[in-house]
């Protein structure tokens, strides 16, 4: 199905499933312990053994040579898969090797990995593994790249004359913010099971029960290094505990799995051990970013230029933090661009909202710091740069834009004081604690993704869904069984949900805020067709049929839709696929973050007290699976601003505090109370379902209203993210 | 996680002779902390005696007037110990603001005396450590050392001693009491119990090979607020920035002790001292000759408000009560 232009009126609109907030479907599976996780599918092949990876304990160089010997003769020991009898591997979507090659690019790199009969065994082997490595030097600190590191291929984004407006704008802000690298740092480690067997027709097949956000990239990936055909491949990943990002890619755990069941005989499984998730995976870029915002006196932005920096191996990405930049305020005049520094610590790629989280994080509290030199409210400043189009593309409006009303709304729900304008930062006392309120605009893109589904109406009425989009904990199977029973009118309970098998028509998957959406469109699609092939089945007219309450109806008439199926399963299968309209339209989604938090006055400590956030993102397709996507970002943008931070030695070129003990993440004392408001609103031109993406838009801004919050609770800017009390510890007001 | 052999003890002085008579061995109760450093070969026991089975998990109440707490009490039994809660408010407090509940559970007083350093460096085996590994050099000195010591450290070793329960137990001046292999006992001031790094920095603690923590005592209550405050990034679960435990008594004076910056607990009787004149004085005098790096130097105005906090929490409660 081309979805080309705005949706009309639909089956979805009836909302009678859809829009309802139904508890997830999968959620006894997980609290009774039966959801199927990658590293737990000990009934998909007999006798895996366990897999224990070897990091490399050098951050750049060459290993010279590797003795094997006494892990091999370990007890219990099957075999080592070792580097060096491998060329490096890496897919289109990987910038550094995964496996493969005596090159070392980044700590914590593969390099082997033994396979035994149980876990402590290949473990102890591992142990025994001796390398010699020709130690390089490498290029580790960011601070000392940024000043010379070019600007990078196609970033650059021009319009108006930014240089003449700004130094002709009445009211200026300028400043430098940093954010640190983070680590996605989801419960569930990366872990594959491998194993092969012959087809039919004589040829290898391997199957990898995994845990991946994206099924048909990783298919492609792992026959692409393996040098096989896909269709010697299949993935499978119905359960994710998490993944953020760090599970988009083809990763080392997949690779040697697959090399050593191969290479024994055997089925395989390994999970990357927890200090290798920091190094040997992918994080997000620690950012260097300058802002400049050029302004009349009432507040009407004139110029606005944002520069952002962030190193990577040769031939990696930036981190799109100017994306948000170029969309959320009007300016006649603009300027962004992304400058990228060649490092060689471990490979930075995509992190949930990549580019606008930490973007936003600047780009808000900026806006925070010009309303201040206004001496304006912060709200007022941001709804009166508000713009209803593209501001360098002004034919292209956006497809919807709420922003306005997320402020507002937001400032009335959250309190906030008459006037608008800040208290006096520093001012406010409870005991102990200074006490402070911040907000910030939250903007995250809504991207649209081909999808497709198939639908089985089983003999007996029951609706079986099968697309290999994955649940990575969002709440893709309840969402996908909610547009099937809408489409077909059938309860809930009818309706049964398979994902994350690559035998499955392909889906958008999870990454980038887009699966809820696409994958829905996608089952919407699918079951369009199968409507159709069931009126036709029952003698009705397609054109004229109405399902509801487990029947087909036209005109007075009205069969069980169960008899469509009654001489065997009717089966359809269809996509969703996006024409320009994202072209035409610009699609985002949008949010007010308000935040009050107290600092206590001796310590520094910043705790926040309760935040809010109101959302304006299309349908909403379950207020309860929603809602838990945005306070998990919300939780997420928390660790951001207050704790989250990779430490780098800049000497060995390694993610120093690479547990869960050193790289703290928010817990549930640091979240007390949370609150989401979503905008009753469609937005017709994302897809029929006229949706789109909630679980980046949380984290996008929040950031920036706790830091904002911070300085308005004590005072000091601090700008270097996260703000952790020995930034501002010493510039406190004196305690009385 | 190297292969080790494993015994159950049936007597304390046999645990110590045990762990005496094999080379590499180990006493095992907790294991909260021995078994994951097990896990990634910070520690490589050849030989474990399980000292779990000796009772040694009572507490009992002393000729003097204090408490003698069995080495394997938990830290879950220990903090809620009505005796405790009443009389050393202080240990309650630190112990309940240290772990999880499950990790409490496990833990032992004895164990937790012993816990090693936290330093990113220690638990990294590719990275030098003269703790781990004796002369391979520090990897935190001019490394990441955020977290880690500026008191009783040296260019050898930065690491901090990072427990709660300690912390507390130095500023009541607890006594640890131990049997060696030979049966004969002794009583360590916890003052004297912790190692400071200007040599051998492996050695966190004075015991000897195979020597068995049994009990700690506590002398007679002190009376007085006792509070512990702990200072972190996150508001649970998290290792100190800087901790101080105190017992304040009503006219002002008092004694403190601060965790999160040492080799070992943090106290002196000259730092107490100037608690009549305020935290400024009395912390200035505790981090005399601290040696700080530019990642960690703000431990040192950390322990002066924070303790300037706590003064002031026990004022409030002063007049309160």
């Amino acid at each position: 199905m081309k979805f080309d232009n705005p949706a009309g009126k639909n089956p979805i609109d009836r909302m009678k499933v859809v829009g309802k907030a139904y508890n997830r479907i999968d959620g006894p599976l997980k609290t009774t312990g039966q959801a199927p996780y990658a590293y737990e599918r000990h009934d998909v092949a007999e006798g895996q053994l366990y897999g224990y990876i070897l990091g490399s304990a050098i951050a750049k160089g060459r290993i010279k040579s590797m003795d094997l010997t006494d892990a091999q003769n370990a007890p219990g020991v099957k075999g080592v898969v070792s580097t060096l009898d491998h060329d490096p591997m890496k897919s289109n979507f990987n910038t550094a090797s995964l496996f493969g090659g005596p090159q070392i690019q980044h700590y914590h790199q593969a390099i082997a990995m033994v396979m035994a009969e149980t876990f402590e065994q290949a473990r102890a082997a591992a142990a025994l593994i001796r390398v010699d490595y020709a130690r390089e030097d490498g290029r580790f600190d960011l601070e000392a790249l940024a000043p010379s590191a070019p600007p990078a291929d196609g970033k650059e984004v021009s319009y108006g004359d930014f240089d003449a407006a700004w130094a002709s704008a009445p009211v200026k802000h300028e400043a430098r913010y940093t954010t640190p690298a983070e680590s996605h740092s989801m419960m569930e480690p990366h872990a594959t099971i491998a194993a092969w067997k012959k087809t039919d027709d004589g040829r290898d097949h391997v199957t990898i029960w995994t845990s991946n956000q994206m099924i048909q990239w990783n298919k492609m990936a792992l026959a692409g290094v393996l040098g096989i055909e896909q269709d010697q491949v299949r993935v499978d990943s119905p359960f994710l505990g998490g993944g953020f990002g760090s599970k988009l890619f083809l990763r080392a755990d997949a690779v040697v799995a697959a090399l050593g069941a191969k290479q024994v005989g055997q089925p395989v499984k390994v999970m990357l051990q927890r200090p290798l998730i920091f190094n040997n995976t992918t994080h997000r870029a620690a950012t260097i970013q300058s802002i400049s915002l050029g302004a009349e006196k009432d507040g009407k932005l004139t110029a606005i230029r944002h520069i952002s920096t962030n190193g990577n191996l040769p031939g990696g990405d930036t981190e799109g933090s100017t994306a948000q930049t170029q969309f959320l305020y009007a300016s006649p005049n603009r300027y962004t661009n992304l400058h990228l520094a060649e490092m060689d610590l471990p490979e930075a790629n995509a992190m949930r909202a990549p580019g606008e989280a930490p973007g936003m994080m600047a780009l808000e509290m900026a806006m925070d710091e010009l309303a201040e030199t206004l001496d304006m409210c912060p709200v007022k400043l941001r709804v009166i740069n508000d713009t209803q189009v593209d501001p360098t593309k002004p034919s292209r409006p956006f497809s919807e834009r709420h922003l306005v009303e997320c402020l507002q709304q937001g400032a009335a729900k959250f309190g906030w004081p008459e006037g608008g304008k800040y208290p006096k930062p520093g001012g406010k006392r409870d005991g102990e604690w200074l006490t402070g309120i911040g907000m910030a605009a939250g903007f995250r893109d809504n991207l649209l993704m081909k999808s497709a589904a198939r639908v089985r109406l089983k003999p007996g009425g029951r609706l079986v869904v099968e697309t290999d989009m994955t649940d990575i904990g969002t709440g893709s199977y309840t969402i996908l069984a909610q547009t099937a029973a809408e489409m077909m009118g059938l309860p809930l309970e009818a309706v049964e949900v398979t994902l994350g098998d690559s035998d499955f028509p392909a889906s958008a998957g999870s990454g980038g805020q887009w699966g809820a959406n696409n994958s829905t469109a996608g089952v919407y699609a699918a079951c369009v067709k199968l409507r159709e092939m069931a009126a036709d089945k029952v003698g009705f007219n397609a054109a004229d049929v109405d399902f509801d309450e487990g029947e087909i109806r036209s005109g007075g008439n009205a069969v069980a839709l169960s008899d469509a199926a009654a001489d065997g399963e009717l089966v359809a299968e269809d996509g969703i696929e996006y024409g320009d309209i994202g072209e035409r339209y610009k699609q985002s989604t949008f949010a007010g973050h308000f935040v009050e938090v107290a600092v206590n006055a001796y310590t520094g400590e910043s705790r926040i007290k309760r935040m809010l956030a109101v959302c304006s993102a299309g349908r909403i397709l379950n207020p309860k699976s929603a809602r838990s996507q945005v306070i998990g970002a919300m939780t997420m943008g928390a660790g951001a601003a207050l704790m989250e931070d990779m430490a780098v030695d800049t000497r060995f070129g390694f993610f120093v505090n690479h547990d869960l003990a050193g790289y703290e993440v928010p817990v549930h004392l640091d979240i007390p109370h949370q609150e989401v408001v979503f905008l009753d609103e469609v937005d017709e031109k994302s897809s029929p379902m006229k949706a789109k993406g909630v679980g980046e838009l949380g984290l996008c801004g929040v950031g920036a209203a706790i830091a904002n919050a911070i300085y308005n609770a004590t005072g000091v800017r601090v700008r270097d993210y996260p703000i952790t009390l020995d930034k501002h510890l010493e510039k406190l007001p004196a305690i009385a | 996680m190297r292969a080790f052999t494993y015994e159950r003890a049936s007597s304390p002085a046999a645990a110590a002779s045990a762990v005496a008579g094999t080379k590499g061995a180990k006493f095992i109760a907790g294991g909260t902390n021995l078994i994951d450093l097990m896990k990634i070969e910070v520690e490589v026991p050849t030989h474990l005696v399980d000292v779990n089975g000796l009772g040694l998990d009572e507490i009992s109440e002393t000729e003097e007037g204090g408490l003698r707490i069995g080495a394997l009490v938990s830290n879950t039994a220990l903090a809620a110990d009505q005796r405790v809660r009443r009389d050393y408010g202080v240990l309650t407090r630190a112990i309940v603001a240290g772990a999880s509940g499950q990790l409490r559970n496990k833990a032992t007083t004895g164990g937790n005396l012993l816990q090693r350093t936290r330093c990113p460096y220690f638990y990294d085996t590719n990275q030098p450590c003269n703790k781990r590994s004796p002369d391979s050099g520090c990897g935190a000195l001019h490394g990441y050392s955020r977290q880690l010591g500026i008191m009783g450290v040296s260019d050898q070793c930065i690491a901090t001693y990072p427990g709660d329960m300690a912390v507390a137990m130095r500023v009541l001046d607890a006594v640890v009491e131990t049997v060696k292999p030979d049966g004969m006992t002794r009583a360590i001031p916890i003052a004297d119990f912790h190692r400071t790094w200007e040599s051998a920095p492996e050695k966190d603690n004075v015991l000897e090979a195979g020597e068995l923590i049994t009990a700690v005592t506590l002398p007679k209550p002190l009376g007085g607020t006792h509070l512990y405050r702990k200072v972190r990034d996150r508001a649970s679960y998290a290792f100190a920035l800087v901790s101080v435990a105190a017992v304040i008594q009503p006219d002002g004076t008092g004694r403190f002790a601060v965790g999160g910056i040492g080799a070992k607990p943090w106290r002196s009787t000259a730092a107490d001292a100037q608690l009549r004149n305020g935290a400024s004085a009395a912390a200035q005098v505790l981090t005399q000759g601290a040696k700080t790096t530019e990642h960690n130097a703000f431990k040192v105005p950390l322990v002066e408000r924070t303790l300037a906090a706590v003064l002031a929490e026990a004022r409030s409660k002063g007049a309160a009560a």
